[in-house]
């Protein structure tokens, strides 16, 4: 897992970058510690690979500076950045074998006899698993294989950054789960620091030690998986990472350790968890996760307990989404499946009356 | 009924049959025949007669001593000589000067790409004996272009080495020049196809791994680019060995292209077997190039 030096291992700070008058990327700063796998996270143009470029040096900052290992890499260029990158089209070199491509950044070192390199490619194959089809030209292997020559062409040189730039999103769905896996053992044996590009929440979930997520050029939340999804900074970060439930709300006041909201679309009020900074009459918004909502037939005993009626629902096998109708909003709740069973095994079926509910510390309060 | 079949066979294989047939037909009888008419008169025996030769009675039904001069008479090698290192050269200038036009039309925006496409094949909207003329007139003795030349190489050598005129018109170099400028166009679009199909991210594939623009040049883009090279070396050299007009028009009289060869072997010389054989010899010595091609091509398409 992540060891964190004192001094971060790289250091982005304040960096921009205007293609013409558009700002890909909007005064990003942030640090990533030795050997961590960090997420850049965001839906398609929201800067992410044009980051992930400049870390690489195939674009040059207009504003801001990245120190790499205390050096500003701001005058190399990418030839000289032990910095090495996985294409999302893998890049391979169609016409060397798979050897050549993966002992090609090799050639660049100096005072590397011949055997030396034999030896570091065979390790590489080796490490990914490809050491039977090291004479094979890139056409003749399959999808999953060439991600995999990319990975050890680009770990070859033993980097000190490795660029992932979307590494599943070329594989099926079997494959990715795998290769997930994979990446994050090879990440573990070789000790490089990974920075992933991703559009897929949940790739950058399970990788990543942590995760920036990137919108419209900027980053609006740095955290690991559990914070970035149990505690989203904002409606945009709660709304990106899973799905949602949410509703206007307005601060009514404090009890205990306890906030009560006035929330119109439920009908009424209900209690969260405290946050300090709030005052009452302050408007916010009230998210809870679909699956931290509980349905029953009967009033649950607590606060928080909302009337309503099964709207439709999906049954997905191990569990079951519910549309549930509340007086005034439609909520989405997930349930598992527990019991096996026949149609006897749901909690409730279409148009059953049901209750609603959800624990104080369950709901999140956002001000953004 | 059989009409009905026949319809049917017509839109199941027919059409495909006719579409790849035609273009065969085309061959056999515009090329095919006509070749096999040359190669028939190549052996034949010249005669003071007309047509100027004759096959049978006084003379044998085989004659292959047309054959036997061509390989030995040092006209023809001589003439085969200087049209393959013509060519040859020509080739290589087109290759030195279109491969990096070619590159450079494909990092230009789609907008200028069009516009300097269209440029690279101007030239062919002008009559192509007119163009070489015009050379002509620049190469010429009094041109302000020589003019131009002579001034420079004098201004740059010693007294004792001053020249009147720069001599160009009636060498090889004039030949070369002409033809590398006739020919570059169908150096830079072969060219051009290969090159614009390349990936550019496998440049930066490259270059992230370490290697410096030139090298990503060799290992990357070069190697790629092979087949594009090979088809534009093939369509300067091949019509370049054979060319008539420019030699005729610029070059040395004195040292003939074979393409003079033929004109004058059938022409002045009435000797048609001749012409004949040292058309066939020609052929032959293109044809090997272009089965190597074609060799090289197969094995890249069965690789892929």
């Amino acid at each position: 897992m992540a060891a964190q030096d004192d001094a971060p291992f790289l250091r982005i700070e304040g960096v921009s970058k205007s293609f013409g008058t558009f700002e890909a990327v909007k005064n990003v700063s942030l640090t990533v510690g030795k050997g961590e796998i960090f997420s850049l996270l965001g839906g398609s143009g929201c800067g992410k690979t044009t980051l992930l470029r400049m870390l690489a040096g195939f674009e040059t900052p207009t504003k801001g500076r990245i120190f790499l290992d205390g050096h500003d890499m701001a005058a190399v260029p990418p030839w000289e950045r032990p910095v090495h990158m996985m294409f999302q089209s893998y890049a391979i070199f169609p016409h060397m074998t798979v050897e050549a491509n993966v002992g090609y950044g090799l050639k660049h070192e100096v005072g590397l006899s011949k055997a030396d390199r034999a030896a570091r490619v065979a390790a590489m194959l080796d490490l990914v698993q490809l050491s039977p089809f090291a004479k094979r030209k890139p056409h003749q292997i399959s999808g999953g294989q060439r991600q995999r020559v990319a990975l050890a062409r680009a770990l070859a040189r033993q980097p000190k950054l490795l660029l992932l730039d979307e590494p599943l999103a070329a594989l099926d769905k079997k494959l990715r789960e795998h290769t997930q896996f994979e990446l994050m053992s090879i990440q573990e044996r070789t000790g490089v620091t990974f920075i992933v590009v991703t559009h897929d929440q949940e790739e950058a979930m399970t990788l990543s030690d942590r995760i920036a997520v990137m919108d419209k050029g900027e980053v609006r939340q740095v955290g690991t998986p559990t914070e970035v999804y149990e505690s989203p900074s904002s409606r945009f970060v709660a709304g990106f990472i899973g799905s949602v439930n949410s509703f206007e709300a307005t601060v009514v006041g404090r009890e205990a350790s306890h906030l009560r909201l006035d929330v119109p679309a439920l009908g009424g009020e209900v209690l969260t968890r405290d946050m300090p900074g709030l005052v009452a009459g302050q408007n916010v918004s009230l998210a809870v996760r679909p699956e931290k909502l509980r349905i029953t037939k009967d009033r649950p005993e607590g606060p928080n307990c909302l009337a309503g009626h099964v709207k439709d629902l999906a049954y997905f096998g191990k569990d079951s989404l519910y549309r549930i109708a509340l007086p005034g909003a439609l909520v989405q709740a997930h349930a598992v499946n527990a019991r096996r069973g026949d149609e006897g095994a749901r909690i409730a079926d279409w148009d059953d009356a049901v209750w609603v509910s959800f624990d104080p510390s369950s709901a999140i309060v956002l001000v953004d | 009924m059989s009409r009905g079949r026949f319809a049917r066979w017509f839109d199941m294989r027919g059409w495909t049959l006719l579409l790849i047939g035609a273009p065969y037909v085309w061959l056999v009888i515009l090329f095919l025949l006509p070749f096999l008419i040359v190669v028939a008169m190549s052996v034949a025996t010249n005669t003071p007669t007309a047509p100027p030769f004759s096959y049978g009675g006084d003379h044998p039904w085989i004659n292959l001593e047309p054959f036997s001069r061509v390989l030995t008479d040092g006209l023809y090698l001589r003439a085969f000589l200087t049209s393959i290192m013509n060519a040859f050269v020509a080739m290589v200038l087109c290759l030195l000067i279109g491969y990096p036009m070619a590159l450079g039309l494909t990092r230009v925006s789609k907008s200028w790409r069009t516009i300097l496409l269209m440029l690279v094949i101007l030239p062919f909207w002008t009559s192509f004996l007119l163009r070489v003329y015009a050379w002509m007139g620049l190469m010429g003795k009094n041109s302000w272009f020589n003019g131009l030349l002579t001034d420079f190489w004098n201004f740059l050598v010693p007294l004792d080495w001053a020249i009147r005129s720069v001599p160009m018109m009636h060498t090889n170099f004039a030949v070369v020049l002409v033809m590398v400028y006739t020919y570059l166009p169908f150096m830079i679009l072969p060219l051009y196809a290969s090159l614009e199909r390349l990936d550019p991210t496998l440049d930066e594939a490259a270059m992230d791994l370490g290697s410096r623009p030139y090298q990503v040049f060799l290992d990357v883009t070069l190697p790629q680019s092979i087949p594009g090279i090979i088809a534009g070396g093939m369509l300067v050299f091949i019509p370049a060995a054979g060319e008539l007009v420019i030699p005729s028009l610029v070059g040395n009289a004195s040292q003939p292209m074979i393409g003079k060869i033929i004109q004058d072997e059938f022409g002045q010389a009435r000797d048609w077997p001749m012409a004949s054989a040292v058309a066939v010899a020609l052929l032959v010595l293109m044809v090997v190039p272009t089965m190597i091609y074609s060799r090289y091509q197969a094995k890249a398409e069965g690789a892929k």
